[in-house]
């Protein structure tokens, strides 16, 4: 692959991380969340493919693989099975409303720029300019734990950060070795699988609740 | 070949508990090899400080004293709480508030989730040591939410959801420093082990060093309980089983602070000793303004007890901040004495709360009137993690306090101290509370003297460990030149 063509494919890929995590923010209905999961799973495992063809790093093309074959099929088709089925379930209350969530976004990008200009500096080439973006779709992460109240979008705040570190770990150092990132994937699996029985545990106590309403245990 | 061994025994544990579903026999197999982990334990010690670190695994595993003294503190509190759980959990199964399910994923899961910590502390490599600290939370979830009630289940969600957070940084931490190390000309297989790291630290770019340290003191400080990370602690251990808040509070909390030590020698190396003195140093003295603050007005026994190993992590993190060998060696010590005075109160109190019927400090009377050996030992277990002599926390915190005024962290100790003195005061009248006064109606022994004799027993090694520090000595000594300045 020419590195013209490499540029561009990553900055593409790299771009529908970002993209599918601000959409987060502007979807409330948990199924169009769910899907968008899935496609920022995909393009994940496509920034990872792409870097493994072009420094011929096949430990990368398996991690590639892997992180699809997890993030855009498995946790998805789980995250579909929680809470009442309802097709039409969304976040109906959300702390912070959908425009001002979007201009919180913007906001986000700007200081994930602004505050890692010291790796940019290390990491060399058009990855470099593009580490941001994983700082960028960690902070959305951030922000969907604090400003959604439902379970499940909890769920999907961790699976953002996640992301977002799992973007960086690609584009800064291409991959942390592969045991180490499979074992990462499956810990987040698992970590998902627990989330999700306690979520479904939830349902069936409280009903349908937000989350501010727990409050059994305070000082 | 001994280092997978002690790491197999408790993996063997949970076999044969889930192959086996709840017996008593079976539980009593994975208490057994507990107990035989923690004497192979002891054998990695001698054989580590007289022989030096030994590998394991294809260089997946290494021990070194650090290693080794923490594999002793995970042996002895599991031996105990693993055992101490046997009894709660048949009890619990009488009286019909757990069904055979539930106690055989409790049982499996307690020995998964000693699997795990074991993995953390013996793990040659930074990532390694990550996904033993992720597993611990995956494993112990569960646990939290054993009892099924509303506040446990609520517990359990706060304790999965912020630690996740808090294990998500410190993975982006560990990254940085891969990232740092790969641009060092670092090769990739071994950049992350901790013994190149500590090589090449010098070549480690020390502005990314400083954004991956700050990360990782956020991300494990989390899972330690430091504030202002701390909010799921008392929740996640005054809803959790009793054995299981004695595992966690006393081991746990430590097994992620052995994480940060790790970093903190490699980035102490790279940028210098101010950067992580600074952190640690803000990170404690606000653990202890928040532990001393809430502690003040606690009405739950249970969440006293955590609140107290906020304080205690705290004093763990002033200590680090230190970092010369005479503070790390103390550090250790603290660890050690802390793991087994707070797993003994947490031991007891759930023995108290059984016979009780509540965790309220205002529900419980006259304890030593009317459930003197209960009672003993609940509050000898509390002058013990108050400090006082011969018990080994009133060595350590001496010790600590030497070394934070010998490289100028005289004004912080004095703080620390100031939140001690509210800290003893509001535990002391609480505990005055709960224990002193006439009892009305007979005396009457809730549990039998076998069950208290290990915790009585625990209590003995922290007070002999305190007289007699010998055996102790060159363990300490070498561990310390392991991640001291």
């Amino acid at each position: 692959m020419s590195a013209q063509t490499f540029d561009s494919l990553l900055t593409l890929f790299v771009g529908a991380v970002l993209v599918c995590a601000v959409a987060v923010l502007w979807l409330s209905a948990v199924r169009a969340v769910v899907r968008v999961l899935a496609v920022q799973g995909l393009a994940l495992g496509a920034v990872a493919a792409t870097l493994g063809l072009h420094v011929h790093d096949a430990g990368l093309v398996a991690t590639a693989a892997v992180v699809v074959a997890v993030k855009a099929v498995l946790i998805p088709v789980l995250l579909r099975r929680i809470g009442s089925g309802d097709a039409t379930e969304r976040e109906r209350r959300p702390l912070v409303n959908v425009p001002a969530s979007l201009v919180v976004s913007a906001a986000l990008i700007l200081l994930a720029f602004a505050s890692t200009h010291v790796l940019t500096h290390v990491v060399a080439g058009t990855a470099g300019s593009l580490v941001p973006v994983g700082f960028a779709t960690l902070l959305i992460g951030f922000f969907v734990l604090v400003a959604r109240r439902r379970p499940i979008f909890q769920i999907v705040g961790l699976l953002l950060v996640d992301n977002g570190i799992v973007l960086v770990a690609f584009i800064g150092t291409a991959g942390v070795p592969f045991l180490i990132e499979l074992g990462v994937t499956l810990d987040v699996l698992l970590g998902v699988v627990v989330l999700m029985v306690l979520a479904q545990r939830l349902h069936h106590e409280f009903g349908e609740i937000d989350l501010d309403e727990l409050s059994e245990l305070h000082d | 070949m001994l280092v997978v061994l002690i790491l197999v025994l408790p993996a063997l544990g949970a076999l044969v508990c889930a192959a086996a579903r709840w017996r008593p026999w079976a539980a009593w197999t994975a208490v057994s090899t507990n107990a035989a982990m923690f004497a192979l334990a002891i054998v990695l010690c001698v054989c580590v400080v007289r022989h030096g670190a030994l590998g394991g695994l294809f260089g997946v595993l290494r021990a070194d004293a650090l290693s080794a003294f923490m594999v002793v503190v995970i042996g002895a509190i599991a031996v105990l709480a693993s055992g101490l759980g046997v009894r709660t959990i048949a009890s619990e199964l009488e009286t019909g508030r757990c069904t055979e399910r539930r106690a055989t994923l409790y049982a499996v899961l307690v020995q998964v989730f000693v699997t795990t910590m074991v993995l953390a502390v013996l793990a040659a490599n930074l990532g390694v040591l990550w996904l033993g600290v992720e597993a611990t939370t995956v494993a112990t979830t569960f646990l939290v939410g054993h009892h099924r009630t509303k506040a446990s289940l609520e517990a359990s969600w706060k304790y999965i959801v912020i630690c996740s957070v808090g294990i998500a940084l410190a993975f982006l931490g560990t990254v940085l420093v891969y990232l740092a190390a790969i641009h060092a000309g670092g090769h990739s297989a071994h950049a992350l082990d901790w013994t190149s790291l500590m090589a090449h630290a010098h070549r480690l770019d020390p502005s990314v060093m400083r954004l991956a340290f700050a990360l990782v003191v956020l991300g494990y400080g989390t899972k330690v309980g430091l504030a202002p990370m701390h909010s799921w602690l008392p929740d996640a251990h005054s809803q959790a089983p009793a054995p299981i808040s004695a595992l966690m509070s006393g081991v746990l909390l430590t097994v992620a602070f052995y994480a940060i030590l790790r970093f903190k020698a490699i980035c102490d190396l790279s940028v210098g000793v101010q950067f992580a003195r600074t952190l640690l140093v803000i990170v404690a003295l606000l653990s202890l303004g928040v532990a001393a603050s809430l502690l003040l007005a606690q009405r739950d026994y249970k969440r006293m007890l955590a609140y107290s190993s906020i304080e205690h992590m705290g004093l763990i993190a002033l200590g680090a901040a230190a970092g010369i060998p005479l503070a790390i060696a103390a550090v250790l010590l603290h660890i050690l004495g802390h793991g087994l005075t707070k797993s003994v109160l947490f031991l007891t109190s759930g023995q108290i709360s059984a016979a009780e019927g509540t965790s309220k400090i205002a529900g419980v009377r006259a304890l030593l009137a009317r459930r003197p050996a209960l009672g003993g030992v609940f509050g000898v277990g509390l002058l013990a993690l108050l400090g006082f002599p011969p018990f080994s926390l009133f060595a350590s915190e001496l010790a600590m306090f030497r070394a934070e005024f010998e490289v100028g962290l005289g004004w912080a100790a004095t703080i620390a101290i100031v939140a001690m003195v509210v800290i003893f005061i509001a535990m002391v009248n609480h505990a005055r509370l709960m224990l002193l006064g006439p009892g009305d109606g007979p005396r009457t022994e809730a549990t039998p003297r076998f069950a208290l004799a290990p915790l009585i027993g625990a209590l003995a090694v922290c007070a002999a460990i305190g007289l007699f520090a010998w055996p102790l000595t060159s363990l300490l000594e070498a561990a310390a030149r392991s991640v001291a300045l």
